[in-house]
């Protein structure tokens, strides 16, 4: 046990917190390095777009987004003040919708990202881990080498591409699907409502299918490679003399074993999959934090951007930490060592 | 009686790679008999057959082996299969660990890394005797590892914390959870150091002697051989060179072939080097003509390298494959 | 493509010298868009910008991702560590919100070249990774131990000895690091966050966005730079897999497309 928390736990908390450190400290840097000063610049935008405050609430403002930019200070100060305000949770008003805190609306926002995205991520990784293990298991499976092919294609186009292409077809030349929003326009959230429930579900479906095609290849290409190594194995083929049954040799002895890679990679995927949803919103009018950070590039809600980044770091880093938690729980190599 | 009579075994690799074909004639015109309770013994160079042959007798002929031509029969008190055309759902339910069973090759990784060996037993049995009654089966699976002198929490370990011995102790443990009227084991000791090669060749001869099964040990090492077996078979070459009882083997091996591999044992007291035989095996995809011994033989004649020798019988029991002895020379 | 960009009749920077809204014809091989541009000959354009930034990412970050990788492996111990953990740490940042932040803040002076530095600044670390692991074999072979007792320096070993077998790994890693920054400026300038004058396949279909294309009935406008980007990424891709093949039949390249 002793050995696991060393060789196992700690690296893994270290890699934690280097991932929250470099994250929030290239999101402090990148400010500073931009050639104008942010805050005037910021200011400046927003009178000229015809900005109908007050001037007492744009002289709050200006001492926002200067304390927002943590520029006041030497630079370590302003490092220092930076991380205090992050801990107490407080990254600002949101300048578009002054005074509301950036953490709320984020707050509001994130439940219909993680809506689309959980599922999406996990019947991505369940179907492609399953037809990739199929492929290497049948090779000679005509139906799964069409799927390899049609996953493999979908897998080099950008999600947006791929989105545009689904949104294209099936909202516009076929509409069965609708063309945007996360419910039809005009009705209230009512998540106790089995019918708006639904509504939101069919709204969900093209750009949970985006994700969950440009994913399944990946997935599909990884199992396929990792178990054409494993279907060799000696234990493969000692139950196979064994005369176990097909099925349950694919479950228990191939993907069983190769799934374990497939883990840690899907930590290592989180990263790009989130940002992959982000455009997802964007495309199918979907109000999560990519729709959240569309509106805040057009109105140059600056602060509101911060925050989804910083947010979107912590929040990708605490899920490659909780699948490293559970990891061992899947691989007894590394429970017992 | 016999429990498994093999016919003029002819089983080629035939694989064609960019509009190139070659033929590997793996195993070449065998025939042997295997009877119950005994240790036969099949012994050889790597790449010589013997992995095919196993693999043709024990039905695991997949493309590119191909058999051409011969028989491979079994008689399990009176349950007769016929090999080469039994079909895959008796093959897998009927006779695949309840007749025939392995240790394979490399038994140490036979183990599937991330469940406890309790699931491969689990599954194993279930296959092939649908598992009812769970504590039943906890009960027998427990009574039948203690019986072969391992601890029952053998069965709650997973492979990794388990040492290669133990491994390949509980490999033999799967094979013989039906009591199996045939083991097949493969190179059972090779990836062992010498002590535990020992316990493990003990538990291979007493699991023999009390069920009376009979085990077909594969293995190039002819001490094994020695120690255990009741009768070898020398393969050389995809073909049968020799075969007789333990004793006569190595007492009065006849085989240019045997006669060099018994010799090349080390024994207690010598001090003279050994002699090696020139040359490599042949390579099975274009094989010389006549003996394939031939071109590594010391006493090689004209007749050797056109004409393939018979298995003849010298005596009861004792077969070999070689011109000298039709003729008379030796 | 590429070539026929040169020979292009139309100057893209140009608005309103064809008809707008043209549907596809033999004259109009794409279309027009509302702006009046000739969609085909304006997308010679795109593709061209679009590759000349991949390429430029792929040079940047594969010069940082041979220098770490090579690094790392060579020196191992702490430093080995050290640069492992920023290269994780930087394969799981989400990239899009930190790229928004950049892209967000730069607007105005955003440029081709300068989106090319950043993506490439960001683009290293999973081909560094793979670069490692290659060098971390090489060292435990014969040669390298030759080497090192007969005296050269590390840093020449590592030039000398190991860049060779370590360049056919950068080659198959380039495609797919060009396709990743392709991917990635579409992206942006969807969100209208590149420089948005240049004709690249992403401000293609950010003007159609903007001009609510598939509202007014433009399909074209959008269908083609789709189309062209997935001819051009398919095509790419089918080169990179038959180079990996070609190379190491199983790498597992689980690149980008989690």
């Amino acid at each position: 046990m002793r050995k696991f928390i060393l060789k196992y736990l700690i690296p893994r908390i270290i890699q934690f917190l280097t991932i929250i450190f470099v994250g929030i400290t290239v999101t402090y840097i990148i400010p500073r390095l931009a050639p104008t000063d942010p805050v005037e610049a910021q200011i400046s935008t927003m009178m000229a777009m015809g900005s109908s405050l007050d001037p007492a609430s744009i002289e709050s403002m200006r001492a926002a987004l200067t304390d927002l930019y943590g520029l006041s200070g030497s630079p370590v100060e302003q490092y220092f003040t930076f991380w205090g305000r992050l801990l107490r949770g407080d990254l600002g008003p949101s300048l578009d919708n002054f005074p509301t805190p950036v953490s709320k609306m984020i707050g509001q926002a994130l439940p219909y990202t993680l809506r689309l995205l959980i599922p999406a991520v996990i019947i991505s990784f369940i179907f492609g881990n399953l037809f990739g293990a199929m492929s290497s298991y049948y090779p000679k499976n005509k139906a799964l080498k069409v799927i390899e092919v049609l996953g493999q294609v979908v897998r080099s186009i950008p999600y947006y591409i791929v989105a545009i292409v689904l949104l294209v077809t099936f909202s516009y030349f076929i509409p069965i699907f609708p063309f945007s929003g996360a419910y039809p326009i005009g009705t209230r959230p009512d998540w106790s409502s089995l019918e708006f429930i639904l509504k939101n579900l069919e709204h969900a479906v093209l750009p949970a299918a985006t994700l969950i095609l440009v994913g399944f290849g990946g997935w599909f290409v990884g199992m396929k490679s990792l178990t054409s190594n494993i279907i060799s194995e000696d234990y493969v083929v000692y139950v196979e003399t064994a005369g176990l049954s097909k099925n349950r040799i694919l479950i228990h002895y191939i993907i069983r074993t190769a799934i374990l890679p497939q883990f840690t990679a899907l930590a290592m995927v989180l990263g790009t999959v989130f940002s992959g949803a982000l455009i997802m919103e964007v495309v199918f009018g979907y109000p999560g934090i990519g729709s959240l950070a569309i509106r805040a590039i057009y109105s140059n809600d600056y602060s509101m951007i911060m925050g989804i980044t910083i947010y979107s770091i912590i929040g990708v880093a605490v899920a490659v930490f909780l699948m490293d938690l559970l990891y061992p729980l899947f691989d007894p190599r590394v429970r017992y060592q | 009686m016999t429990l498994l009579s093999v016919k003029n075994l002819r089983a080629y690799y035939r694989t064609e790679v960019y509009g190139i074909s070659r033929t590997v004639q793996a195993v070449d015109g065998v025939s042997f008999d295997l009877l119950p309770n005994e240790i036969y013994g099949v012994a050889g160079e790597s790449s010589c057959g013997k992995t095919t042959l196993i693999k043709v007798i024990s039905g695991n002929t997949k493309p590119p082996l191909k058999v051409l031509e011969g028989s491979v029969n079994y008689n399990f008190n009176d349950y007769k299969v016929d090999m080469l055309h039994i079909s895959q759902d008796e093959l897998r339910q009927n006779v695949r660990w309840k007749e025939i069973s392995y240790v394979m090759q490399g038994s140490m990784s036979v183990l599937n890394p991330v469940r406890k060996v309790i699931e491969t037993f689990r599954d194993i049995v279930d296959t092939h005797e649908r598992i009812t009654d769970k504590k039943k089966f906890l009960e027998q699976t427990r009574a039948h590892v203690n019986r072969l002198g391992l601890p029952t929490d053998v069965l709650n370990a997973y492979p990794h914390q388990l040492s290669g011995g133990m491994r390949q102790r509980v490999a033999i443990a799967l094979a013989t959870v039906f009591q199996p009227a045939l083991i097949i084991a493969d190179e059972p000791t090779t990836a062992l150091d010498v002590v535990v090669q020992r316990g493990v060749l003990q538990m291979i001869r007493e699991i023999q002697t009390t069920s009376g099964n009979t085990v077909l040990l594969v293995t190039h090492d002819m001490a094994v051989h020695a120690n255990v077996a009741d009768r070898v078979m020398i393969m050389y070459a995809g073909r049968i060179a020799e075969e007789a009882p333990t004793e006569t083997i190595f007492d009065a091996p006849l085989h240019p072939y045997t006669q060099h591999l018994i010799h090349s044992l080390p024994m207690i007291g010598e001090k003279s080097t050994k002699a090696s035989l020139k040359g490599a095996p042949p390579n099975l995809a274009d094989p010389p003509g006549g003996c394939r011994f031939h071109p590594r033989c010391p006493y090689v004649m004209d007749v050797c390298r056109t004409k393939v020798p018979d298995l003849i019988s010298v005596k009861e029991r004792h077969r070999v494959a070689c011109h000298l002895v039709e003729e008379g020379a030796l | 493509m590429i070539l026929l960009s040169y020979n292009s009749p139309y100057d893209p920077g140009k608005s309103f010298v064809v008809p707008w809204d043209l549907p596809p014809s033999q004259e109009h091989l794409f279309g027009t868009t509302s702006r009046g541009q000739d969609l085909f000959w304006w997308l010679t354009f795109a593709v061209r910008n679009s590759l000349f930034l991949g390429v430029l990412t792929a040079i940047i970050s594969r010069i940082i991702a041979i220098l770490i990788g090579l690094t790392a492996g060579y020196r191992g111990g702490w430093l080995d560590r050290v640069l492992m953990s920023l290269n994780d740490t930087f394969v799981v940042l989400p990239l899009l919100p930190i790229l928004i932040l950049l892209g967000f803040l730069l607007r105005d002076r955003m440029n081709l070249f300068y989106l090319a530095v950043i993506l490439g600044l960001f683009g290293w670390p999973f081909d560094a990774r793979l670069i490692r692991s290659q060098v971390l074999s090489l060292k435990e072979r014969s040669f390298t131990r030759t080497a090192v007792y007969s005296g050269t320096s590390a840093f020449w070993i590592t030039i000398n000895e190991h860049l060779p077998f370590v360049l056919p790994i950068v080659f198959a890693t380039t495609i797919n690091n060009i396709l990743w920054s392709i991917g990635m400026e579409v992206t942006l300038s969807v969100l209208g966050l590149s420089d948005l004058t240049t004709p690249t396949l992403g401000t293609a279909l950010f003007w159609a966005n903007q001009h609510g294309a598939l509202v007014a009935g433009v399909w074209w406008w959008i269908a083609a730079p789709a189309l062209v980007t997935i001819v051009l990424f398919l095509g790419l891709y089918l080169l990179f897999t038959s180079i990996n093949e070609f190379i190491d039949p199983r790498t597992r390249l689980r690149l980008i497309g989690g």
